[in-house]
């Protein structure tokens, strides 16, 4: 009897975890499916391709997605040198030590930091700090002491910092020590041995961890909230070399992402309920944005595995 | 060394270079200087301007690595800078209530956050009810949820659906929460309105399900690593007492992995109070005090970013809207460094 008991018991909590574990997996299924079906009959070229009109209740996204891409290409050029320096630093330079044991608890940290809390920092740090002191020694009136995109892309590279550091960090520790001690073996110094046999083993890891953080940061909207998210731009972040006709992008303007674009729409539109659609497919742009970068993540890292073995 | 010596000795034919006089004394010259001097003296400049090298990409990754702290450093003091001025603006005692006339003409103490007007109200004891009002219930929803599945991906999953399952579940904490917010407001409150019969359509418990949605693969992932870690003659002991399979997990590798099951709740319930799309845009946003979990509510997050946007700088609005953000911090701060010390504890004892 007590036998019985304890096999029920054993078969019942077993199913019980697997059917968490199926009910998270089908609510991400649902969110999906969901946002699938509610955004995939306004995607057209018109849509991903067109400026929004009529005070946003028709038109495209495009301000939105290029306004996405242009930050997301800035924050990577300012977070990636630092974080795989960082990460360098402290899986090949100093180990176990004090400074190596404060500099990861740091970093910890800075991965828990919420996130509205790093656009406050934007806000205090970036804009009025650095900014305005900057205006004032250049002579500026007012060009860097505002939200533009530098500043909301240097806040987003501190929020995927973490990311960046502790992927690198697990790429660079996964190279086999003997690699390292074969090379230094040969007479070749500590950055010689970095960047001819760590790094290029490494490499796919690395590449791993800026995929994730650009996926992080494309979707992250808090931050850039009051740090150069324009509710509505009717141009583009654009400015055009004089001369050369070459346009670039503009990090001193204000610029239209898709996630905060989600955020203001569904929540201080004019008309939320006749903007429905729009709102969904702007979700399905983004989610599918995000969702390709992670998808790419993991079969990256499924690929990799089984070269490694 | 030897080998460029010779390699080099070979090229420069020594009869051919000009004003060579001992060439045929056997000694290569070139010029003047013996070949192996100056071969010596190459070599030494390369090591020393090899050892500048060394030295300086040294210092650069160290400026790298040290970017980490400086910048903690930085968000603490212009954090509490800002914040700090809030009690020079705003009297200390405001920032638990004020006295306010009721109905009646009567003076009572109220706990108010209004923030706009002559006199403003910035009692921010609702703002730190809202926040736990959505955060406990979120971290009980997902330690639930979130442990279960940690528990299935660790011990009961087979390999092949483990490798499936939790790719998955990662990418359910890769979906933007924006999005995770845009389909609460849009779905979520909804349901719960018809089926809990609530008088506000957004509320805390609403923005606690969207909430736990991001950190059930939190716990789920930590969970996972920690009972991972527990070393496989527990499991093989207990079975050999005869053991049922959820007998093994629930009384010998649950408890001996409890201090990383524990981490990641509290890692998780830093994570569901630092959470600020999802609940501004589901909980309805009015700052009352209250314990049901089915009214509308104003976290911190929330709160910072619905009206951050719209104050003057400098007022004494915007520095309480840094001291809240400093509270916050403060509290994630704390959190994130007690499950950082139970983890780095975790890790000492498993490694014995």
């Amino acid at each position: 009897m007590i036998i019985k008991k304890r096999k029920i018991f054993n078969a019942f909590f077993q199913g019980l975890c697997f059917g968490m574990a199926f009910f998270v997996i089908s609510v991400l299924i649902a969110i999906l499916v969901r946002v699938f079906f509610g955004g995939a009959g306004v995607i057209t070229p018109g849509f991903l391709l067109k400026k929004p009109i009529e005070g946003m209740t028709a038109g495209g996204i495009f301000p939105a997605i290029f306004g996405t891409i242009c930050i997301t290409v800035l924050m990577i050029i300012m977070a990636i040198p630092a974080g795989i320096a960082a990460a360098i630093y402290l899986t090949e330079y100093t180990g176990k030590e004090f400074l190596g044991r404060v500099i990861r608890a740091s970093i910890n940290n800075l991965a828990g930091v919420p996130s509205i809390v790093f656009g406050l920092f934007g806000v205090g740090f970036f804009i009025l700090f650095v900014g305005r002191g900057v205006d004032r020694i250049m002579g500026f009136s007012l060009a860097f002491g505002q939200p533009v995109m530098l500043w909301a892309a240097a806040t987003l590279a501190l929020l995927v910092l973490p990311v960046i550091i502790v992927t690198t960090e697990e790429a660079l520790n996964s190279v086999p020590v003997s690699l390292r001690e074969a090379a230094f073996a040969l007479g070749a110094t500590k950055w010689q041995v970095v960047r001819n046999v760590v790094l290029p083993q490494a490499r796919s890891g690395i590449l791993t961890g800026a995929i994730l953080s650009i996926s992080r940061g494309a979707g992250e909207t808090a931050p850039i909230l009051f740090t150069g998210c324009a509710y509505f731009l009717p141009r583009l972040p654009v400015f055009t070399i004089p001369y050369v006709h070459i346009p670039v992008i503009n990090p001193l303007d204000q610029f239209m992402c898709l996630s905060y674009h989600i955020f203001i729409m569904a929540t201080q539109s004019t008309n939320i309920e006749a903007t429905r659609p729009i709102q969904y497919g702007t979700t399905l742009v983004l989610i599918g944005l995000t969702f390709l970068l992670n998808l790419s993540v993991i079969i990256f890292r499924i690929y990799f595995r089984k070269r490694q073995r | 060394m030897n080998m460029n010596y010779n390699l080099q000795s070979s090229n420069l034919k020594a009869s051919n270079i000009p004003g060579n006089a001992s060439a045929k004394e056997g000694v290569k010259r070139f010029g003047d200087k013996r070949i192996s001097d100056i071969l010596v003296e190459s070599r030494k400049t390369n090591v020393r301007r090899q050892r500048i090298q060394e030295f300086i990409i040294e210092k650069l990754l160290f400026v790298g690595g040290l970017a980490a702290i400086v910048f903690i450093a930085l968000i603490f003091i212009f954090l509490f800078k800002e914040g700090i001025k809030a009690f020079f603006l705003i009297k200390p005692l405001e920032f638990i209530g004020t006295h306010i006339l009721d109905f009646d003409d009567n003076r009572v103490f109220a706990c108010m956050w209004q923030p706009v007007g002559e006199s403003g109200k910035y009692s921010i004891i609702p703002l730190i009810i809202g926040s736990f009002l959505v955060a406990l219930p979120a971290t009980l929803i997902s330690t639930i949820l979130g442990v279960g599945c940690g528990i299935y991906l660790a011990e009961i999953a087979t390999a092949k659906i483990r490798e499936g399952v939790k790719p998955a579940i990662e990418l359910l904490a890769g979906i933007p929460t924006v999005v995770i917010g845009f389909l609460c407001l849009t779905i979520l409150a909804t349901y719960v309105q018809n089926s809990f019969h609530t008088t506000f359509r957004l509320n805390a418990f609403v923005g606690a399900i969207g909430v736990s949605m991001v950190i059930i693969p939190v716990i789920a992932s930590i969970t996972d690593d920690a009972l991972r870690a527990v070393p496989g003659e527990l499991r093989e002991a207990s079975y050999g007492l005869g053991a049922t399979k959820w007998e093994t997990i629930w009384k010998v590798v649950v408890p001996a992995g409890i201090s990383g099951v524990t981490a990641s709740i509290i890692l998780g319930m830093g994570r569901a109070l630092g959470e600020t799309m999802i609940v501004v845009m589901a909980t309805g946003n009015a700052a009352l005090v209250t314990g049901n979990v089915f009214s509308s509510v104003r976290t911190m997050t929330a709160t910072i970013a619905a009206e951050l946007g719209a104050v003057p700088q400098g007022g004494s609005q915007y520095c309480a809207l840094f001291l809240v953000g400093s509270i916050l911090f403060f509290i994630t701060f704390v959190l994130n460094l007690v499950a950082e010390m139970i983890i780095s504890r975790m890790r000492k004892k498993l490694r014995l």
